[in-house]
């Protein structure tokens, strides 16, 4: 059987909170929460000029990547990375296993902050993220496949 | 593993296309791209040799419209068909939900086509999948060269479980999108299912 991620409004909206907050306490220009599959679940701050869809996938790509080298080396996993650049850095963690967050920052924070205020996101994300899997596995609520037939499936297929 | 979001209502789903080297995967996904409108697509990412080979993976997010007020999107992806990068290809198979193998139709690529296969097989199984419970298609690419083998001789090859399989000249577009609209479907009626 596929396993699922599911998001609902009220989890959605939990992250985006956490998320929100993490921008502004860590003077961050942007935060975005991604599936460890590569697809983005959430984003906050200054994302107009970013192609999120790409810096997802290519993170959760590298985070893959580095993974790959921490069982090489019998390393359970690195649960984070840093990127200097010459005006943007990139902090990535991984949070509950799960999911991915990403915090793009300038010169305008540091480092030492954005882990400092990442440790706390990370734990509020963990609780959201725990709830949502019991709610997702307990069947709990509708499926939108429920409704879909499979004409629904055929017509959109249809040229 | 697919992504269902209630909140901006949206079914997001991952394909990867396996095969060997050369074998026309990455052209596969630029056909797409070439021919898909601008706003049912975003950027075409490859991450390639300075030889042009995948050296990661090739992706390529694509929008096929809407169901019952759903978005369903796919995000396309190629492994590296070049025997030693297997350590990537494991990675890209983690989460897939439909796999497209592609298959050179050429007599001399019959060997690296098999074993690409048992490859794309044994990956699967590590990962916790098995390839006959998984929505997946066969497509023989190559089928305008002169030394390409019969559709019977690969189907015996390349398709003992019958699944369903193209024909394909993947620079020209033929059975590129036959494919993808296959292996998209299956994909969502095993969604479908799983419900």
């Amino acid at each position: 059987m596929i396993q699922q991620l599911v998001m609902y409004e009220e989890e959605l909206e939990q992250i985006n909170n956490v998320c929100e907050t993490l921008h502004r306490e860590s003077n961050a220009r942007a935060v975005l929460v991604i599936d460890k599959n590569g697809q983005t679940i959430t984003q906050a701050g200054d994302v107009e000029q970013l192609d999120v869809t790409s810096l997802s996938s290519l993170t959760a790509g590298n985070v893959a990547a580095t993974g790959g080298i921490a069982q090489l080396l019998s390393e359970k996993e690195f649960a984070g990375q840093f990127h200097e650049g010459e005006k943007t850095n990139v902090h990535i963690s991984i949070v509950g296993a799960r999911v991915i967050l990403v915090v793009l920052f300038d010169e305008r924070s540091s480092l030492g902050l954005v882990r400092l205020r990442v440790r706390k996101a990370a734990s509020e994300l963990t609780h959201v993220l725990e709830v949502l899997v019991k709610k997702s596995e307990s069947g709990s609520q509708p499926s939108v496949f429920a409704e879909i037939t499979d004409d629904d499936i055929d017509n959109l297929f249809n040229d | 593993m697919s992504f269902i979001n209630y909140s901006s209502r949206e079914i997001n789903c991952k394909i990867v296309y396996y095969g060997p080297g050369l074998c026309g995967k990455t052209t596969n996904l630029q056909y797409i791209y070439n021919k898909t409108m601008p706003e049912a697509k975003g950027k075409m990412i490859s991450l390639a040799t300075e030889t042009e080979r995948t050296l990661f993976f090739d992706f390529l997010p694509l929008s096929l419209g809407e169901i019952r007020g759903f978005k369903t999107r796919f995000h396309l992806y190629t492994v590296p068909g070049q025997v030693f990068y297997d350590a990537s290809r494991k990675l890209i198979l983690k989460g897939v939900d439909g796999v497209v193998f592609v298959g050179d139709s050429q007599l001399e690529r019959m060997e690296a086509n098999i074993e690409s296969l048992e490859n794309l097989r044994s990956n699967l199984i590590e990962q916790g999948y098995n390839l006959d419970n998984l929505p997946y298609v066969v497509q023989y690419n190559k089928r305008d060269l002169p030394n390409a083998i019969s559709l019977a001789e690969l189907e015996e090859a390349l398709n003992p479980t019958k699944v369903p399989s193209f024909e394909a000249i993947a620079p020209k577009g033929n059975g590129v999108f036959d494919t993808l609209k296959a292996v998209a479907k299956l994909v969502l009626t095993e969604l479908k299912k799983g419900k």
